[in-house]
């Protein structure tokens, strides 16, 4: 049977009840959401908090989509299914649907959140690249108020994060710009599991040139959450096959991938550089309407 | 700490370890051994009950959490004695083998079934993904789920009562 540590457990009344909590408790307290991330990690002594902190009731203060201003917000404590069901979110981020129709099965993501995965910081955890290739920024609160980090700044590695004792995720901010589209692919085992590597593209046109350029890749290494070189080779570019093909080399050779049970190094790196030109392919293609 | 949680219809208040998972409180703290206990890693899916009408992985969620909240077991499923369809289904068409990943995969077609009356095999595959039928009878318990749909379609009738 596995069963988590002893800990004690409190249920948060807003969010800064959670930050006066962590604020006292220091660096034994965690915060549970959905907890299908970090109650494996207690089960498996991996993680050892002494107090848990749920956040569950704070829908209210941190479970919203909103998309206004030329920004879409989204709060920390969304659930991974109104990521995939909202057709809003769909319209101008459709890469968060892509990612999410294949992050865990229907049952987890009724839990699972979008803050939740991008604090755990798993190395194969989707929505941290997803999250990067769109450019986004991540508010935490502390104590003393609110501080934005770019998606780039608040992951720092596997399962480290920007975010600190006493302070805690509260939306994601991603801009909106014209002419933009996403898209995401993924090459999983089965239903539900984590990727044997994925990857995340968003572009941004001006007419036929690709103005901006970014992918994320997932589950092939660390730190490739936005793949610079490929920024670089993207930028003022006309969209061709060639080019996609240049930029799938760039993540390849970006790439270092381990041999597990889900593939070899050489599988992995050929996945990189596949799903980076499809997830090109596709973007550019719903960016321009021949989608 | 003491929990209080509606369980199928009924208040039950319990002292617990804060530690304790929802399927072990469940099958060991109050006898509803209906709900299975497989992986223990929220991968199998025979765990799944209903927290405010929402399947859930109960190995993954501690009882403290379902605290406040309505829980829905396999138990609760059936009405005075009227089998629900989604169970009747299994009945009529062999949706079950050994019977191990039964409870859960009614929780979630029960579930799926609120929500979308009509749904194609795609979405009920989908629906179903994040739980293993070890007999690998998925094709029986597939039809299962589409015999109850049509029977509800057929004679409407009062579903998820909560």
């Amino acid at each position: 049977m596995q069963v988590p540590a002893p800990f004690e457990y409190e249920r948060a009344t807003s969010v800064d009840h959670a930050i006066a909590l962590m604020e006292r408790l220091g660096s034994e307290a965690r915060v549970v959401a959905g907890g299908h991330s970090l109650l494996p990690m207690m089960k498996l002594r991996l993680a050892n908090p002494e107090y848990l902190i749920d956040i569950n009731d704070l829908s209210a203060e941190l479970e919203y989509i909103r998309i206004e201003g030329g920004e879409v917000r989204i709060g920390a404590l969304t659930r991974h299914r109104h990521l995939l069901e909202s057709d809003d979110l769909a319209a101008v981020l459709p890469i968060f649907r892509d990612a999410e129709k294949v992050i865990a099965d229907p049952v987890v993501r009724n839990r699972g959140s979008l803050g939740g995965s991008l604090c755990q910081a798993d190395p194969s955890e989707d929505l941290t690249a997803v999250c990067d290739a769109v450019g986004a920024s991540c508010v935490i609160r502390n104590k003393d108020g609110d501080r934005v980090v770019s998606m780039h700044d608040f992951h720092r590695g596997p399962y480290e994060t920007a975010v600190a004792d006493g302070e805690m995720l509260t939306e994601v901010r991603i801009p909106i710009k014209p002419g933009s589209s996403s898209a995401y692919h993924k090459v999983e085992r089965r239903a539900g599991d984590w990727a044997v590597a994925s990857a995340g593209a968003a572009v941004t046109m001006d007419g036929d040139i690709i103005a901006d350029g970014r992918v994320g890749l997932c589950a092939v290494g660390p730190n490739l959450t936005n793949v610079e070189p490929i920024s670089a080779a993207l930028r003022g570019q006309t969209p061709s096959e060639e080019l996609y093909a240049l930029v799938g080399q760039i993540a390849a050779d970006n790439a270092n991938p381990s041999t597990d049970t889900r593939g070899t190094a050489a599988y992995k790196t050929h996945l990189a550089k596949e799903l980076t030109i499809r997830s090109l392919r596709k973007a550019v293609a719903r960016a321009t309407g021949q989608d | 700490m003491e929990v209080t949680m509606n369980i199928n219809g009924e208040e039950v208040t319990r002292d617990i370890e804060p530690r304790t998972l929802l399927v072990h409180h469940l099958r060991d703290n109050l006898r509803l051994t209906g709900t299975h206990w497989g992986c223990d890693t929220s991968n199998c899916g025979t765990c799944v009950v209903w927290v405010d009408e929402e399947p859930v992985k109960s190995c993954t969620t501690l009882a403290a959490m379902a605290g406040g909240h309505d829980v829905r077991t396999v138990e609760g499923m059936e009405t005075d004695g009227v089998l629900d369809p989604v169970q009747e289904g299994f009945i009529q068409c062999h949706g079950l083998q050994c019977g191990f990943c039964t409870p859960g995969m009614m929780m979630t077609a029960r579930a799926l079934l609120d929500r979308n009356p009509d749904p194609t095999e795609a979405e009920i595959r989908e629906a179903i993904s994040g739980q293993i039928c070890r007999c690998t009878g998925y094709a029986t318990i597939v039809r299962s789920i589409q015999w109850a749909a049509k029977k509800e379609q057929e004679t409407p009738v009062e579903v998820s009562a909560s």
